[in-house]
């Protein structure tokens, strides 16, 4: 039997208040008249790597951009380190987004910067620090990464394993409380797949950090992740441990985590009957 | 009948509507000026950027459009009598207008477009949220510099091109032409006056307001799409060029 939580089960073995740095109440977000979110109900446990997964489009990238305060949902409430997103001013939000470090999909690296510069980045905006300092502080999270060999290269001669590690190198270089990573593996070899797996496990276990990782790399996410949700239909249709999402009889749970084309998420996207339509296109 | 009626209403509102955007977002821009100027490395580097790599073709043109002038006013003049006027009907044309005018829409198409394809690349590519996600304001880090760099380089731009434009008028006239380099000289600088040069800076400042007001208005609100950037660099030539024209009939009667 399988002990993963189907349904509406927001927090992965048991937590307390203080447990919980991302907390998601009864959320309702949608884009035009398409609705991605209904009744969305997450808890993220401080500390741990907790894996969001789910078909394309189903709102990953979505639900990080409302954690992270870019877009604000149409009802509900997200509570990120005991803050209420929805009180918060730009200030306050921006303040928050310091203790926060996220990989973009495409590493999202300043192009007009090298290597270097776009670590130090973050450094240069918001503290004063001297420029001795910046320069360890940089050359340690690169050398953590296997770039500091890398520093003087521009964006574009990064491969786009390089240039996602030296946006994790980015990402924590004011030392979040929370790394939050979209579609990490998305487009890598490999060599760089395992690379990043180890970054991610690494830098959570080394730094204490909470990481959030969005994905739908079964297999690779399920070897890092302590906690993960399955979203669908604009909803969390399961939640637990990965093993237990591998081991529940759930039909969509199934189907996404071995890879079936067809099932409760449908092979073909809604239309009219296909001898009907070929038909009547016959007689145009 | 009814249908272009409404499209042309259509076309008015949104038209209406992108105007008082570009104006709160110019108040934005305003408002962070202050802040922007103590960090000046960031605007020199844009200053170079808008205004130096484009010297080349405003010299160049600048030099062609100042030897035609010589041609056609020595033609003019010579009908009347008058050619050693021709330093006084260049300097002047130049000066007031042809030099603020022909720069910005030389802009428009150097800078302006490169302003308005690199903001929009930086959104396309996830740079400006992950600004945003850095916390910091991508339009005080980012476009500030960038529209400040495009007003400061646009007299200066201006200015030089009014100044070889007079050099190729010399070039033609009084070398080509034979017109007596004493009465061209003397007959400029007898007329034209400190105003004439003041109202040529007005309008080119004028002008570069708003031309890079609009090359970052355009990138910053650009789609994130290749299309979209695509779409945003063509508005951002039309809008400026347009702008442009209508501005320095507005300028010209106003100073008159």
């Amino acid at each position: 039997m399988s002990s993963a939580k189907t349904a509406a089960a927001p927090v992965p073995g048991a937590a307390d208040a203080n447990d919980v740095i991302v907390e998601i109440r009864d959320l309702y977000y949608g884009v035009g008249r398409r609705q991605v979110f209904s009744g969305l109900n997450i808890c993220i446990r401080r500390g741990r790597i907790t894996a969001i997964m789910g078909p394309s489009g189903t709102g990953k990238t979505t639900l990080l951009r409302l954690i992270t305060g870019q877009i604000v949902p149409d009802r509900g409430t997200i509570i990120v380190d005991g803050q209420d997103l929805a009180k918060m001013n730009r200030r306050q939000l921006y303040d928050l987004r310091k203790r926060m470090g996220m990989l973009f999909q495409n590493g999202a690296l300043l192009t007009d910067l090298d290597v270097f510069e776009n670590v130090a980045f973050p450094l240069r905006e918001h503290s004063d620090l001297p420029e001795r300092l910046i320069r360890h502080i940089v050359l340690t999270k690169l050398h953590a990464v296997g770039l500091r060999g890398a520093a003087q290269m521009t964006p574009g001669e990064l491969s786009g394993g390089m240039a996602r590690r030296v946006a994790l190198a980015r990402a924590m270089v004011m030392d979040p409380d929370m790394l939050i990573y979209d579609e990490p593996f998305a487009g890598l070899d490999p060599i760089s797949m395992g690379v990043v797996l180890r970054l991610i496990r690494q830098m959570n276990d080394a730094l204490g950090i909470t990481s959030i990782v969005v994905s739908h790399d079964v297999h690779e996410i399920s070897t890092v992740a302590d906690d993960s949700y399955l979203l669908a239909e604009g909803r969390v249709v399961a939640s637990g441990s990965p093993k237990e999402l591998h081991a529940s009889h759930s039909a969509i749970v199934q189907q996404f985590m071995t890879g079936m084309a067809d099932g409760p998420v449908p092979f073909h996207y809604p239309a009219p009957d296909y001898t009907t339509q070929l038909l009547v296109r016959d007689k145009q | 009948m009814i249908a272009a009626a409404q499209d042309l209403w259509l076309s008015l509102r949104r038209a209406l509507e992108t105007l008082g955007a570009m104006t709160l977002f110019l108040g934005r821009l305003a408002a962070y000026t202050p802040v922007a100027m103590t960090r000046f490395g960031l605007i020199v580097e844009q200053v170079f950027n808008a205004g130096a790599l484009s010297l080349v073709i405003i010299m160049l043109c600048g030099l062609f459009i100042g030897m035609v002038l010589g041609l056609q006013g020595f033609e003019l003049l010579q009908r009347v009598g008058s050619e050693e006027a021709l330093g006084v009907a260049a300097a002047l044309g130049l000066v007031k207008e042809l030099g603020p005018v022909t720069t910005a829409l030389l802009f428009a198409g150097r800078a302006g477009t490169a302003l308005a394809s690199e903001i929009g690349l930086m959104r396309a590519t996830d740079q400006l949220s992950a600004m945003q996600m850095m916390a910091v304001d991508p339009v005080r880090r980012v476009v500030v510099p960038r529209f400040l760099g495009g007003v400061i380089a646009m007299p200066f731009l201006a200015v030089i091109f009014s100044a070889i434009g007079i050099y190729g008028a010399q070039l033609v006239g009084v070398q080509f032409m034979g017109v007596d380099a004493g009465s061209f000289w003397s007959q400029m600088r007898a007329a034209v006056e400190l105003e004439d040069v003041l109202e040529g800076v007005l309008k080119s400042f004028v002008f570069g307001v708003a031309c890079s007001l609009i090359a970052v208005y355009e990138g910053f609100n650009s789609i994130p799409t290749a299309e979209g950037v695509g779409r945003a660099t063509t508005r951002t030539v039309v809008i400026s060029a347009v702008a442009t024209l209508i501005l320095d009939y507005i300028l010209t009667a106003a100073m008159l």
